[in-house]
């Protein structure tokens, strides 16, 4: 029988396409999963407003539930509460690290001009001698650094609250 | 709604004409990436004015379909890329404002609107550093960056006083708790404008620029150009997907 526990676990598999190392559990994007009548609710929420894998997360998940044989589905998705970078899960932070993605790390208010960059430690040589390059990079939701011992240039994704 | 909109969809489409272009690498990036935020803005809000106009258009027919009377976006948006300094400095001057507005539209009696600004507030507030900062250390800069910057202050200031204009629409909106008095919005843009120039050795002008009529959709010359690519694609080929 369907239930939202083994929708849950099917739709939990579906991965970021920008970021396949992460699935949109870990990214904190699946908000929730609810039955209306005959339908199955999934809710999601963009990371950024303009975050292009929005779509493609909404028929991946179509296509896993219905290769399930589920098709009386619909994607829901709201902006508020917006997503902020602390609903990503400690797991997802582990993956990201391993995969060479720095993971959020604490923020000073981002309202002060010219503050101090945030301590990010390389993901390759754990070097906390890092420098940031650009505040924006590859994706909305990242910037770019790169480490000043082992010189790795890699993401780092930035703390959205 | 469409003031809102345009105002993202516009200044979202010259700023990607800055792909491919940008001055450095990650600038091309920065400014590419500040453009996708705007027009993810301009989607969600267009996405919403369709469904409140009720008249079977989406938000693609919106923003693609509209002519240039129909668009309600400042003038200031729709000015040419220039030098780096030119875009730097408008954008500075319209994500000061849009931050305000955004602080105040969080708190709006349209709960879908609040929930567009709450979203689309912590990007601002990031685009607002990244603009903020550059026009500090293009004035503080070398002599050559402090005179294209101060130079596009002086021919950019005449459309800042049109993001504080207000007719009977904003009116009726602000008696219902829509929106905030836009107009008591000037007071605080001005202070952080001047703090923020005179940190980068920059002078502040003295005038207080004009009401342009973009509010109205009577536009620049510059708009009809802007519009001419951004729809061409759609004119050519109704429909079209990729």
């Amino acid at each position: 029988m369907v239930t939202v526990d083994s929708i849950d676990a099917i739709v939990s598999n579906v991965h970021d396409p920008e970021v396949p190392v992460l699935t949109i559990k870990d990214l904190g994007i699946l908000r929730s999963i609810s039955q209306k009548d005959d339908i199955w609710v999934v809710e999601i929420t963009p990371t950024y407003s303009g975050c292009p894998a929005m779509k493609t997360i909404e028929s991946e998940i179509k296509e896993a539930l219905l290769s399930k044989g589920i098709s009386n589905v619909e994607i829901v998705s709201s902006l508020s509460p917006a997503w902020t970078t602390d609903w990503l899960s400690e797991e997802g932070k582990r993956k990201l690290e391993a995969y060479g993605i720095a993971p959020p790390v604490d923020e000073v208010d981002k309202s002060v001009l010219f503050s101090k960059d945030p301590i990010v430690p390389c993901p390759l040589c754990k070097s906390k001698h890092t420098k940031m390059i650009s505040q924006f990079s590859s994706t909305a939701c990242k910037a770019h650094f790169q480490c000043q011992d082992c010189l790795e240039p890699f993401d780092y994704f930035k703390c959205l609250r | 709604m469409l003031r809102l909109g345009d105002d993202s969809l516009i200044l979202g489409q010259r700023l990607s004409e800055w792909c491919g272009h940008g001055p450095i690498l990650e600038e091309d990036i920065a400014l590419t990436n500040t453009a996708l935020d705007l027009i993810g803005q301009a989607t969600n809000i267009y996405t919403y004015a369709a469904e409140v106009q009720g008249e079977n258009k989406d938000a693609d027919a919106l923003a693609f379909l509209r002519l240039e009377h129909e668009y309600f976006n400042a003038i200031l948006t729709e000015q040419p890329n220039g030098n780096f300094a030119d875009t730097i400095v408008r954008q500075f001057f319209f994500d000061t404002y849009r931050k305000l507005l955004w602080e105040q539209l969080v708190h709006s009696s349209d709960a879908r609107l609040a929930a567009i600004a709450e979203k689309s507030l912590k990007e601002t507030r990031y685009h607002f550093k990244h603009s903020a900062e550059w026009v500090i250390r293009l004035g503080d800069g070398t002599e050559d960056s402090n005179e294209r910057t101060q130079l596009a202050i002086h021919s950019l200031w005449r459309y800042t006083e049109e993001l504080f204009y207000t007719d009977d629409t904003e009116e009726a909106l602000q008696a219902l708790g829509v929106i905030p008095a836009i107009q008591s919005l000037r007071k605080p843009w001005l202070e952080t404008v001047e703090k923020v120039l005179l940190q980068g050795t920059l002078i502040v002008p003295e005038d207080k620029g004009y009401f342009g009529k973009g509010r109205q959709g009577m536009h620049s010359e510059n708009m009809g150009f802007l519009l001419a690519q951004l729809q061409y694609m759609q004119r050519a080929y109704p429909n079209m997907q990729w």
